[in-house]
């Protein structure tokens, strides 16, 4: 009887080691649908690294200039749009004139995006918000490292005209802004190269501008030590620093609400990890025995 | 039907065609692979066109041949040509007799990024980070600084070891090996963590898609 009964435990664990990766992307799939469909408000802990950003956008007084530049496509909308979002509202809550700009073809697009999001906020929309005056999208140019590198000295050396063909000299918010000297807070979203590696290179180390950024999470654990040299204020990691991003604004937006999704997705892949591990080695130890 | 609408039943009926590999491959996946294939070819084809090869090369061609002709000067836009011709060279790999030219231009391109890049990372990734992990091992009053600290210079030291292979490692000097592939163990299982949470996002963001902006049930 004890033999059969092994013999039937066995079959199982072989079964489970076995089993189809087809029902294992099922479980995944119904982990991140189900929830979607929930509100469900979730603890989110701020951590520093993420309040380090924050801070360094509450540092700054009203009318300073924040250049951002948006160095991603769609293929990283889910992690970095909600970002982008939360950084505009923070930006014009706080009265802040922002430059745009794009080292990524489809970035700036997708900083028109945001915006267009942004501004269907009653608060923001109240604000009247002028382009040129307000803020700016001086559009994508080509050159990755070496267009950081050229607006250190000069901005109108690698964008002589705004993203809709507008002379820098004719935008009222560009008027006085000739380099990073000009600019207060540099942040850069961005989900590979070019990105927040090449601004913290090529501009935090030669120009000694502050920097902070958001990042897919693939790319973020390479910028967390910039963060403890302080070449970095701070990093949003994937759609969880996003999220933090939100809770501390007190707005919580899309990244807030995936947050579920992803809670359940990771808690079921553990899940797994630990039937596997456990298949394993209970398989192993009878090999052995 | 708007464009908005057209657009969006595109982009569910291809994510689902993209989907459908996960259960096996099907015409359906790769007619939906093919099509983003080509569009994506299309695009850069646009993209390297309008913001790459006009802008930078002819137009700037553009200027110095016009200040020729108006004021007879040569002015340094003609130095675009090194660019443009570097550039013909590479197109060179097409005719095989002669498709050798194109390593001048590869040569130039890994030869300047190597030689602008190198101060760079020595700078930012090398000297800062080095100097990054001179921490003080006892910080008076903050306990959460000090254990941070020692895992740093800890982690640091004896991962720097575990890749010194001149020496075998055996005794202390392997025992701190030992602690270095511990520290790089966890180093590798945090960026796959991270990886894995970057992908979860993506299918969320998907599944949004489909259940938001297509279906509209959320």
């Amino acid at each position: 009887m004890n033999q059969e009964n092994n013999q039937e435990e066995k079959s199982f664990w072989e079964k489970l080691l076995s089993i189809d990766r087809r029902i294992i992307f099922l479980f995944i799939a119904v982990a991140i649908a189900v929830p979607l469909f929930f509100k469900v408000s979730m603890h989110i802990p701020v951590t520093p690294i993420v309040r380090g950003v924050y801070d360094a956008i509450e540092e700054l007084p009203a009318g300073s200039k924040v250049l951002v530049s948006f160095d991603y496509d769609p293929g990283s909308m889910p992690e970095l749009q909600p970002m982008a979002e939360a950084f505009f509202r923070h930006c014009f809550r706080k009265d802040l004139k922002v430059i745009i700009m794009g080292l990524w073809p489809q970035g700036p697009l997708q900083a028109n995006m945001a915006l267009e999001e942004v501004f269907k906020d009653e608060d923001i929309k109240a604000k009247n918000l002028q382009y040129g005056i307000d803020y700016v999208n001086l559009g994508f140019t080509a050159g990755n490292e070496v267009v950081i590198d050229r607006m250190g000295h000069s901005f109108e050396e690698s964008y002589p005209k705004d993203g809709q063909g507008t002379p820098l000299s004719e935008l009222p918010l560009m008027k006085g802004v000739k380099n990073y000297d000009n600019v207060d807070l540099i942040y850069s979203l961005s989900a590979g190269y070019p990105g927040t590696q090449e601004w913290v290179q090529y501009a935090v180390d030669v120009f000694h501008v502050k920097l902070a950024a958001g990042n897919t999470a693939v790319q973020a654990p390479s910028m967390y030590p910039y963060v403890q040299t302080g070449q970095l204020a701070g990093v949003l990691g994937g759609m969880k620093g996003g999220a933090e991003y939100e809770t501390v604004l007190g707005i919580p937006g899309i990244a807030v609400r995936y947050m579920f999704s992803q809670a359940v997705a990771h808690a079921v892949i553990c899940l797994f990890i630990i039937i596997g591990n456990l298949a394993f080695f209970s398989l192993r130890k009878r090999k052995r025995s | 039907m708007s464009g908005e609408v057209v657009g969006v039943w595109i982009g569910a009926i291809l994510t689902l065609g993209i989907f459908s590999f996960l259960y096996k491959d099907n015409p359906f996946y790769k007619f939906s692979e093919a099509l983003f294939v080509g569009v994506s070819a299309g695009y850069w084809f646009v993209v390297i066109f309008w913001q790459y090869f006009l802008p930078k090369l002819v137009d700037n061609l553009a200027l110095a041949y016009t200040e020729l002709v108006t004021n007879g000067r040569i002015d340094y836009h003609w130095i675009y040509l090194i660019g443009g011709f570097l550039g013909v060279l590479m197109l060179l790999r097409l005719f095989p007799k002669v498709g050798w030219l194109s390593r001048w231009s590869l040569a130039f391109v890994v030869g300047t990024t190597a030689g602008l890049q190198f101060t760079r990372y020595l700078q930012s990734n090398g000297i800062i980070q080095v100097k990054g992990t001179i921490l003080p091992l006892f910080v008076g009053g903050n306990l959460h600084t000090t254990v941070g600290n020692i895992v740093i210079v800890v982690g640091t030291f004896c991962g720097l070891i575990y890749f010194f292979f001149s020496k075998e490692h055996k005794g202390a000097f392997g025992g701190a090996a030992r602690v270095g592939i511990w520290f790089l163990m966890i180093t590798f299982g945090a960026l796959f963590g991270y990886t894995v949470m970057s992908r979860m996002s993506l299918l969320i963001g998907r599944m949004y898609f489909l259940f938001s902006n297509w279906l509209g049930l959320i």
